[in-house]
């Protein structure tokens, strides 16, 4: 099995296009970063209009954590369209090249060959994340420094002591990872259905462009729906950084407004790269292998 | 006519009498203040708006004669309500440029204390109208109310305790209007949660708290002006 994985992520690595992602989000953190040192306080003035009306601020608002969130807001809703362009990939893009008939007169168990593929997907995603990672919090708190992050939210603002804030980073990037491994799932999934690499990429990208709109939208029939989208709950990293209140309505240091909405959305997610590689691990099986 | 006249006669006589008490009462209490030149105070601070859920903070004070006035919160971000916490025992009790008018007595927790009005003479001066309520006794100020053009009404009450014979709180509580609290999603980026009207009922219209508890004061030490900057 791990011979498997080996060989899997050596042609993952091997293909010039794996890098697109890495080279797309690095130039786009890098561009973000650029704009912000050089006129971030502006942007800081700007998200903060409403609230500078009543209050004054004393500190360093726009700090490295406030950047690595900005980022990761802008950055999770797109990465999954970067992920695909690999995942989507594991099983049509063989099928492409007429490869898989020969992989398959090797020793190898089906599903053991569709969990190996899905494993060294899931390690692209997960190294694409700590690239994230690196550059979004890592190379932010170098350029900005640090100081208590405070964000503003639609209805409230939530202030985050310094000392309070890299653990939920920790958590935030775990849970961003359940998100990005749905994805991954899913074009793995869509994957089995294509001899073309198009095919299941878009197929892949259009599902959660879609699912996405419809966990926008406040329409009443589509609220209904929304709950059972996966999408919707791929966002909920964001509940690592809103926490709880005492009768004095003064922030308890390490607490979480919503650990049950996190748990809750994790084993979502979970059940849903659970179901989406059983059913592929299931359609391989069964599947008559032309190409 | 004539006992009206003769009320008339009477009351012109203890008018300036009156505000001779009132001006003397205000300089009793400005002299106890003005026994600081300067000071640093440590303290926590405590930012009570429903709209913030802030973390209590350890805060230092610096004044210096005549009104210079810093909070620093000792690391991380303080967010203070506009010309509010800013406002120090020195501004408070501005005797200079002021018509100073009594208005009466109250009792506020047990203590009987004179309401002084001070209404400022200089036309561009942002506050409107001040209202003092002073320890007559004690010569200190337990509470002010501030109406200003530019940031509305805020109320100051104070405490004392072993820094009184300076004219200097133990405690601080500024309580000031806070706006409607609303901002576009698309500016958010929160492009996936809910409005819940519930809540958003909750955010209008409410007072908002600062509360700042002195632990210490460094007094008349001597500070450089670089703590202002």
């Amino acid at each position: 099995m791990l011979t498997l994985i080996q060989v899997e992520l050596y042609k993952i690595f091997r293909r010039p296009h794996t890098y697109i992602a890495f080279a797309a989000i690095t130039a786009l953190i890098v561009v973000i970063q650029t704009g912000l040192k050089l006129d971030g306080e502006a942007y800081a003035d700007f998200i903060m209009q409403t609230i500078k009306q009543s209050f004054e601020f004393e500190g360093q608002l726009l700090n490295g954590y406030l950047v690595c969130y900005v980022l990761l807001q802008l950055l999770l809703v797109h990465v999954p369209l970067l992920i695909s362009l690999i995942a989507a990939d594991m099983i049509s893009g063989e099928a492409n090249l007429g490869t898989i008939r020969f992989l398959l007169t090797k020793p190898v168990s089906r599903p053991g060959f569709t969990l190996a593929k899905f494993i060294a997907a899931s390690v692209y995603t997960i190294m694409l994340l700590l690239w994230i990672a690196f550059l979004a919090l890592v190379v932010s708190v170098w350029i900005f420094g640090t100081d208590d992050l405070f964000i503003v939210k639609s209805n409230y603002a939530v202030q985050l002591s310094e000392n309070d804030v890299l653990w939920r980073y920790a958590g935030a990037f775990c849970f961003a990872m359940l998100s990005m491994l749905t994805v991954t799932a899913l074009g793995f999934f869509l994957s089995h259905f294509a001899s073309n690499t198009i095919g299941p990429i878009v197929a892949t990208m259009s599902v959660i462009v879609f699912f996405t709109i419809l966990s926008t939208m406040s329409i009443p029939i589509f609220q209904k729906i929304q709950p059972y989208l996966f999408t919707i709950h791929m966002v909920n990293w964001k509940e690592f950084f809103d926490q709880q209140v005492d009768a004095d309505n003064v922030a308890i240091a390490g607490s979480l407004q919503n650990p049950k909405k996190i748990i809750k959305s994790a084993l979502v997610l979970i059940f849903h790269i659970a179901g989406f590689v059983g059913a592929s691990v299931w359609v391989f099986r069964k599947k008559d292998i032309l190409s | 006519m004539k006992p009206f006249l003769i009320f008339l006669m009477l009351f012109a006589c203890l008018l300036p009498g009156h505000a001779q008490d009132v001006k003397t009462l205000l300089n009793k209490v400005r002299a106890r203040i003005d026994r600081v030149n300067d000071y640093v105070a440590e303290g926590q601070m405590k930012t009570d708006v429903v709209f913030i859920k802030a973390p209590l903070g350890k805060v230092k004070v610096y004044f210096k004669k005549p009104n210079r006035f810093k909070l620093k919160k000792d690391g991380g971000i303080s967010v203070l309500p506009k010309g509010g916490v800013s406002v120090n025992m020195s501004t408070i009790v501005n005797t200079t440029d002021v018509t100073a008018i009594s208005a009466g007595e109250t009792t506020i927790s047990g203590s009987k204390l004179k309401v002084i009005k001070l209404l400022p003479l200089i036309d561009d001066s942002d506050i409107v109208l001040s209202t003092l309520y002073i320890d007559a006794d004690k010569h200190l100020v337990r509470k002010a109310v501030t109406t200003t053009k530019e940031n509305g009404t805020y109320e100051v009450e104070l405490t004392y305790g072993q820094y009184a014979e300076y004219g200097l709180p133990d405690k601080v509580v500024f309580s000031f209007n806070t706006k409607e609290y609303k901002i576009p999603k698309g500016i958010t980026l929160e492009f996936e949660d809910g409005d819940n009207p519930t809540d958003r009922e909750k955010l209008k219209n409410k007072k908002g708290r600062v509360e700042l508890t002195y632990s210490r004061y460094s007094i008349n030490q001597g500070l450089s002006d670089t703590f202002f900057k």
